[in-house]
């Protein structure tokens, strides 16, 4: 009776120190994706949005994004819309947190008011493009659960496929299953299924550079809609990492300076 | 008209000396010059009808204007502007509409601590959609709407001091606009005409009385506050009976030393939003409190679409009752907000104001929509019903009206 539980003993102790749950993977892959990202401050990017719906007829957005790093807690980032001419000057002003609601502002210009808004559902279309808020704020680690699924070969580069859950008790989402590539930790595609479980859309990302020899980003950002056959296309250009962006460039009076 | 061109010739020579302080200053290089040197704006066609005759001697029953709005914005690497917005709109049906105005004149001098705001510029402090009540700093350019969201440009000068502990506004005010009215063939307008040229100001230096704000702003979590004192001239006039040149009964706005105390505070928390406007004021008669608060809650993609639809209620209330300004002296409105989300920003607004007293009743529905990339029309639609006679709405009664308004921006 012994002799079994010293063998138990030994192979309890013999285990390999690597193994991993599958959620547990997932999540160090998640982390490890974010940390690539660790430090780079403050960037400044233009964007063009364009549209497309099943009839192939084009609608295109122009906008500038400006993105402060905070320490502990998520991303500031101040948006201000350039085109359509309408809605020129409009500007959304968004402070992620880790836990709970996102605060966020909307600057009109027209009456030249800032207004607070409610941010708890974010599943709502940016812009009436296929992109919802909670797609494009800031991703942060705590806003998920993960499970990695498997490794696979996407585009000649090795992948890990992992699937993850939004935490988040409005998400337009039951989950994602996410492409990240194994070399640089860049997110190369995601699939999203929709409150049904149905795949929704897919997004793929394109063109990554590489600025200031360590962070990777994408030049293109694509989103299917699967069951609308809508698609939006997100161009980014001109990104200045560390542009000298402070806190002064993300509060009220700053959105109140967009134009 | 007249009193218009009489103001601008002395408005004209103070924006001239700010603007030659912005140009010449050597402690601005401007040589960097980068960016912007944008030329944008609007110009919209708008069509009013109105479905009843006129109630009152002399108004048209229908009219057209056209109104442009330019704007020229340059900033330099700095973040450093300066801004320019000119305003003009020709009426058919009265000449009292038609009228010119320099919304914007500004330099913006924006320094790591600071930032110090010149010239004539337009500041809005409101969380409430239906009356907005406690913003001050703007004349109502009244003419334009009677929804109090057109305003004339105001020449000031206004440091603003941004820390952790919340943001300091101070306003000097050195310059007095005073509220435009509809003419004698203008709609939504009382059986009395109100005689602009004839104002008359409390104060001995008239529209050169130097006024002062001082507001302090803050956020924490979920809140939004704000308080300010006002210490000036009043933007809103008492209208007083009285005649004109020909022995015509007109009114005739006076002008009052006010001092003002006026809160806003809004909280968001999930799906809601929770607002309140509040004033207090010393000069304008007795002292009197007014306020104005409700809720919004958004309900995101209804009915499995990509439309929200915002409910909202908010009550206004003001102690003057019957001598107040506004309409609204203790009102109750209902309103109904859809958002569609699509690529045309399609949005509806339904309104319903209630008077808690008696039974008038204003309804309101405002509908915008862009067509291709620079096109955009709008719709509005007020009409009142169930006035008592000595409900503030009684002479607009028979001004029901229909709005049309196509822009083409640039």
């Amino acid at each position: 009776m012994k002799r079994y539980l010293w063998i138990g003993l030994l192979l309890l102790i013999a285990l390999p120190a690597g193994a991993e749950t599958p959620e547990e993977k997932g999540l160090a892959i998640a982390r490890e994706a974010d940390r690539r990202y660790d430090d780079f401050h403050d960037f400044k990017a233009k964007l063009i949005m364009t549209l497309k719906n099943r009839q192939g007829e084009e609608s295109v957005r122009y906008m500038r994004n400006r993105t402060l790093e905070v320490k502990r807690d998520g991303d500031k980032s101040l948006v201000i819309f350039d085109r359509p001419r309408d809605v020129k000057g409009t500007a959304l002003l968004n402070y992620t947190h880790m836990k709970g609601d996102d605060d966020q502002w909307l600057y009109l210009p027209a009456l030249k008011r800032v207004k607070r808004i409610s941010s708890s559902n974010k599943s709502g279309p940016f812009m009436g493009s296929e992109f919802a808020y909670e797609d494009i704020t800031s991703q942060e680690v705590e806003k998920y659960t993960y499970k990695w699924l498997r490794d696979e070969v996407y585009e000649g580069q090795k992948c890990f496929v992992v699937e993850r859950y939004p935490e988040y008790r409005n998400s337009g989402y039951t989950r994602q299953v996410v492409w990240i590539d194994q070399k640089e930790y860049r997110l190369l595609k995601i699939d999203y299924y929709d409150r049904k479980n149905t795949l929704l859309k897919t997004q793929t990302f394109k063109g990554y550079k590489r600025y200031l020899d360590k962070y990777w980003y994408p030049d293109e950002m694509f989103m299917v809609n699967h069951q609308t056959g809508k698609t939006t296309r997100l161009l980014w250009e001109k990104y200045a990492f560390r542009a000298g962006l402070k806190d002064k460039d993300f509060n009220k009076n700053s959105l109140k300076r967009a134009r | 008209m007249m009193e218009n061109k009489r103001e601008h010739r002395r408005v004209r020579p103070f924006i001239l000396r700010l603007v030659m302080l912005a140009l010449f200053s050597p402690a601005l290089d401007l040589a960097n010059g980068v960016g912007a040197n944008e030329l944008s704006g609007f110009i919209e066609g708008q069509a009013r009808l109105f479905a009843n005759s006129a109630t009152h001697l002399g108004q048209a029953d229908q009219t057209v204007s056209l109104a442009a709005q330019p704007e020229y914005f340059h900033e330099w690497e700095t973040g450093s502007s300066f801004t320019f917005v000119p305003f003009y709109r020709l009426d058919r049906a009265d000449s009292k509409r038609t009228h010119f105005d320099v919304r914007e004149l500004t330099f913006l001098y924006l320094h790591d601590d600071f930032e110090l705001r010149l010239g004539v510029r337009k500041e809005f402090w409101g969380v409430t959609e239906v009356l907005h009540l406690v913003n001050i700093i703007n004349q109502v350019d009244f003419i334009e709407d009677i929804d109090f969201e057109d305003f004339l440009g105001q020449p000031m000068a206004n440091l603003s001091i941004a820390r952790d502990w919340g943001t300091l506004d101070l306003f000097y005010l050195p310059f007095f606009r005073e509220r435009t009215f509809p003419g004698r063939s203008g709609r939504l307008r009382g059986s009395r005409v109100v005689d602009t040229g004839r104002a008359v100001f409390e104060s001995s230096r008239g529209k050169w009385h130097p006024d002062w704000t001082v507001r302090y702003s803050h956020t924490l979590g979920g809140w939004d506050l704000g308080i300010y004192h006002f210490n000036g001239t009043g933007r809103e006039p008492t209208l007083l009976p009285g005649k004109n040149d020909n022995g015509n009964p007109v009114l005739i706005p006076f002008y009052e030393q006010i001092n003002q105390t006026g809160v806003d505070v809004s909280y968001v928390t999930g799906s809601w939003l929770w607002k309140l406007e509040a004033l207090q004021r010393f000069g304008q008669g007795k002292r009197f409190v007014a306020w104005t608060g409700g809720f919004e809650y958004t309900f995101t993609g209804i009915m499995e679409t990509a439309m929200d639809l915002g409910v909202l209620a908010e009550w206004m209330y003001d102690e003057r009752g019957k001598k107040a300004f506004t309409p609204f002296d203790n009102d109750i409105a209902y309103g109904l907000r859809l958002t569609f989300n699509d690529v045309d920003s399609t949005d509806l607004l339904f309104g319903w104001v209630q008077d808690v007293r008696n039974s008038a009743r204003f309804l309101f529905l405002e509908a915008s929509r862009r067509f291709s990339d620079h096109w955009k029309a709008s719709l509005e639609i007020r009409t009142f019903f169930s006035q008592p006679a000595d409900d503030t709405f009684f002479s607009l009664r028979n001004d029901d009206l229909m709005q049309l308004e196509l822009a083409y921006f640039f």
